[in-house]
């Protein structure tokens, strides 16, 4: 008997979204003989699957798309090419091996793999985690949870509701409202400017609704279905907006429960996998890739990263990556600072690719690439969360024979 | 009472079903009284018992001598008794109690005093150095404190879930959707005029929670005490939090409050609370950004390493208190009425001991039923941690709310039998779907499709209230 210990694939891959696709399809471009793909919907194409709104594709397929038809080609190009897709099996844990425990319709499985790829992305922020007082009635729902109720169900939770958030999401929630025929009585957002580009500021006011900025939700009202919101402004006054529903909308956080459950590191600050440049995890059979790295880019980001982080996994299988250590931190300097991805650089040459930082709050300032007290790398910024900040890498010569600060000093306001 | 009167209608009506109105459901029927259950809302549990926390007490710190104490002696053991027989979970967790200031240590030695006078002798005095390696993950800064080795924890809804069941099973009936309006007691049996039409009734116990006062007054024109909600929020951490205890953790309570605890739930989360704020409203437990972010701090105060852990949900329960500290346990001789009132806080340990009470003061009124021979022993759904789950096992047919690994088998368990719900809120407390992290980010769409023309109030989006 061989089959007991022997892997069954060369490549798991945990998540059939735009990442974990194309990552599938790039691997079985590159030779790996047996790919598989994990997915625990009925489906797999991800999120895209439930927005049925452009405009997704052009990067992948030189075209602009909906949502749904995104995802059904990317789901059509995997197995094309040999990918094997299995839905409906939610993976339960990860352990060393890798061995992956998985439950299906028909109960527990265990699955072994050379290498895997985790890439299962992210969810909104919930209104229990962002602690938003009030009662608890019908009718608060994540961008996710309504667009999978219009798009999946021809569903109309609400008539009337307001949207919490001004991210590209927030904007993605305000199309899904009129594709189903509900008119948001009102955007608010707690920071003083839009958080997607400027150029969608433009799309609220041309549909009618309302923009409230520097103000959040202080309460919600209703026993059944979702009254009113009480909203407030910076200097605390309230004021009531009726209202029949609440799209809390953004605030992405990594799916990264898995992770924290196993043997692999996770990072504070990202909320996702510690990874290298070569997206390796703290354990090296492991890749991660797409959104779960970091909250959140567009589904073409995420479609390049996984076609990026398969070559790494093919050249892992082959035995060319560099060796996962020595290897250096990347530390955070600046309070305005939520993240870096990646957490740890490998001394080594090649993995020609850049870092990505992110603020917690509006700001501006200098951000500076620091190693062993020299500065390798500075650039002003004026950022805002949930916008991407791209630091080159390969245009840093990094000794890593010292901590590598990522540093940003902040303007005096 | 002769038997040929209660063919006409039932031996006993119940009004409530929470935790309490369903013990009795269950007490009744195995004694072989013929039951009926009057809930007012959609389903059941829908008052105080959907938002309590979860444990099993031994009652260690009850008043000594009160009813309180012991019925929830009774119905400690009484859980321990029958839960296998009803597939109902325990984990064995025990509980810590601590001190924090010096004050608190000092009343450490007259607590345990109170716990041995209670009957729970297996009371221990913990070091800081002890408590810290049993919890390692504790904050440095606890003084003292002792353990309560027999202090539990249960899942909160497939207990009285599991009571209802084995009454209805044995013959009870329930309504919901039954509001009590008003009612006529003839000299030998009770008239009742609801919502759903009139029910005739020998003997009719108010188990109505937070309405009791207002029952009382509908059926006895007078209530002997006030219901004073008490509102106790709550915060539940994700997954990740609850490997970080082991034992239920739990303050020197003070005269009004068990205060602040930090404990596992039966489906592997943690939460802390719950706070104790009076308020007149019953029907309306408003979550506080304040209190909830407080909440969040004292977590972290006493577990370090929540500081890292997302919060998963927010809840809020009222708790029926009244005037007085003890239970309002009272027969009305004359007019054939027990009254069943101040269930406050400790209801769900003393939910089976209420109802051995209530029975033997029904006796006292000179009923006098079979108990059933050989009764039917049902077992509900097995959604905790404490055993086996649905995903674990073949022909579950698939894992629909990821976050609680609730399957599609599960749910349409849970839409079939006597105690199917009637609105989203009850399916998610037979079943936890959308409960976890993602609060229906993921399965609403899913659950909108699996429900669709299966409940009576359907689900509008994913109703977010517990």
């Amino acid at each position: 008997m061989t089959g007991d210990t022997a892997p069954a694939y060369d490549v798991a891959i945990i998540g059939g979204g735009p990442a974990g696709l194309s990552a599938a399809v790039e691997l079985k471009r590159l030779g790996v003989a047996s790919v598989v793909v994990i997915e625990r919907e009925r489906e797999a194409g991800g999120i895209p699957r439930h927005c049925g709104h452009y405009p997704f594709g052009m990067r992948e397929f030189s075209r602009v798309l909906r949502g749904p038809d995104y995802a059904a080609r990317l789901v059509e190009r995997a197995l094309r090419v040999g990918v094997e897709i299995r839905t409906r099996v939610s993976v339960t844990s990860l352990k060393p091996g890798p061995q992956i425990d998985v439950s299906s319709p028909d109960g527990l499985a265990t699955i072994r793999a050379r290498r895997v790829l985790v890439a299962t992305g992210v969810r909104e922020k919930t209104r229990a985690a962002r602690l938003i007082g009030g009662t608890k009635p019908s009718g608060v729902l994540s961008t996710g949870a309504l667009q999978g109720l219009v798009y999946l169900d021809g569903l109309k939770p609400f008539s009337r509701p307001v949207i919490l958030g001004t991210e590209l999401v927030s904007f993605s929630a305000l199309l899904t409202c009129r594709h189903a025929g509900i008119k948001p009585v009102a955007m608010i957002e707690p920071n003083a400017r839009i958080t997607a580009w400027r150029a969608s500021r433009l799309l609220p006011g041309a549909l009618g609704v309302p923009l409230m900025l520097g103000a959040s939700i202080t309460r919600i009202e209703g026993r059944a279905q979702v009254e009113a919101v009480e909203v407030a402004d910076r200097s605390g006054r309230t004021s009531r907006i009726e209202a029949d529903g609440v799209i809390v909308t953004g605030q992405f956080l990594p799916e990264a429960s898995l992770l924290r459950d196993s043997h692999l590191a996770v990072d504070s600050m990202s909320g996702g996998p510690c990874v290298d440049q070569f997206f390796r995890l703290s354990d090296p059979a492991y890749f991660a890739a797409g959104n779960l790295l970091r909250p959140v880019e567009t589904a073409g980001w995420c479609w390049a990263e996984g076609r990026a982080a398969a070559r790494m996994i093919a050249g892992s299988l082959a035995g060319t990556l560099p060796e996962p250590t020595p290897r250096a931190g990347l530390a955070l300097m600046g309070d305005a600072l939520k993240y870096v991805v990646p957490q740890r650089l490998v001394a080594a040459s090649g993995a020609p690719r850049t870092l990505q930082v992110r603020v917690r709050r509006p700001a501006r300032g200098t951000l500076s690439v620091v190693v062993s007290g020299q500065n390798l790398w500075s650039q002003r910024i004026d950022a805002l969360p949930e916008r991407r900040i791209l630091i080159p890498l390969d245009r840093l010569p990094i000794d890593l024979n010292g901590p590598v600060h990522i540093v940003f000093a902040e303007d005096k306001a | 009472m002769s038997r040929s009167h209660a063919q006409s209608g039932f031996d006993v009506a119940v009004v409530g079903a929470g935790v309490v109105g369903c013990a009795i459901a269950r007490r009744f029927t195995l004694e072989g009284a013929k039951m009926i259950v009057l809930e007012k809302a959609p389903d059941i549990l829908d008052g105080a018992s959907k938002g309590n926390s979860g444990i099993l007490h031994t009652g260690f710190d009850a008043p000594c001598g009160s009813l309180e104490q012991s019925c929830i002696a009774s119905g400690y053991s009484e859980y321990l008794d029958i839960r296998e027989r009803l597939g109902l979970p325990l984990i064995r967790s025990g509980a810590l109690v601590l001190a924090w200031t010096e004050e608190e240590e000092a009343r450490l030695p007259e607590l345990m005093q109170q716990a041995r006078d209670n009957g729970v002798g297996d009371v221990e005095a913990l070091t800081s150095d002890e408590i810290l390696r049993r919890e390692p993950n504790l904050s440095r800064r606890v003084r003292a404190g002792f353990c309560v080795p027999r202090e539990f924890i249960i899942d909160p809804w497939s207990a009285p879930h599991a009571y209802l069941l084995q009454a209805l099973t044995n013959g009870a009936e329930l309504r919901r959707e039954c509001e009590v309006l008003a009612g006529q007691f003839d000299g030998s049996a009770w008239r009742l005029e609801t919502s759903a039409g009139e029910i005739a009734a020998t003997c009719v116990i108010n188990a109505a929670g937070l309405y009791g006062d207002l029952v009382d007054q509908t059926l006895r024109g007078v209530s002997d005490f006030h219901i004073r909600p008490r509102k106790g929020q709550f915060v539940v951490y994700d997954k990740a939090a609850a490997g970080l205890v082991k034992s239920i953790l739990l303050p020197v309570p003070s005269a009004t409050t068990k205060g602040i605890v930090v404990c596992r739930t039966a489906f592997g989360n943690l939460l802390v609370g719950p706070t104790a704020e009076e308020q007149t409203a019953r029907d309306e437990a408003v979550l506080v950004p304040e209190t909830l972010a407080q909440l969040q701090e004292r977590g972290t105060q006493i577990v370090p390493a929540l500081s890292d852990i997302e919060v998963s949900a927010i809840y809020a329960g009222l708790r029926p208190a009244t005037e007085f500290k003890d239970y309002q346990i009272r027969a009305h001789r004359e007019i054939n009425l027990i009254t069943v009132g101040g269930i406050r806080s400790t209801g769900l340990s003393s939910a089976l001991g209420i109802a051995r009470h209530v029975f033997s003061q029904y006796l006292e009124l000179g009923h006098a039923p079979h108990a059933l021979t050989d009764p039917i022993w049902p077992t509900v759904a097995q959604i905790s941690e404490a055993g086996e789950r649905s995903w674990q096992t073949p022909c579950n047919d698939g894992v629909v709310c990821h976050c609680e690994r609730v399957t599609r088998a599960e749910i349409e368990a849970a839409l079939e039998g006597p105690l199917a719900p009637g609105s989203f809120a009850g399916l998610k407390r037979k079943t936890r779907v959308t409960m976890g992290r993602c609060q229906g980010f993921y399965c609403s769409a899913e659950l909108a499709r699996l429900t669709k023309d299966r409940l009576k109030h359907p689900m509008s989006g994913a109703p977010d209230d517990r």
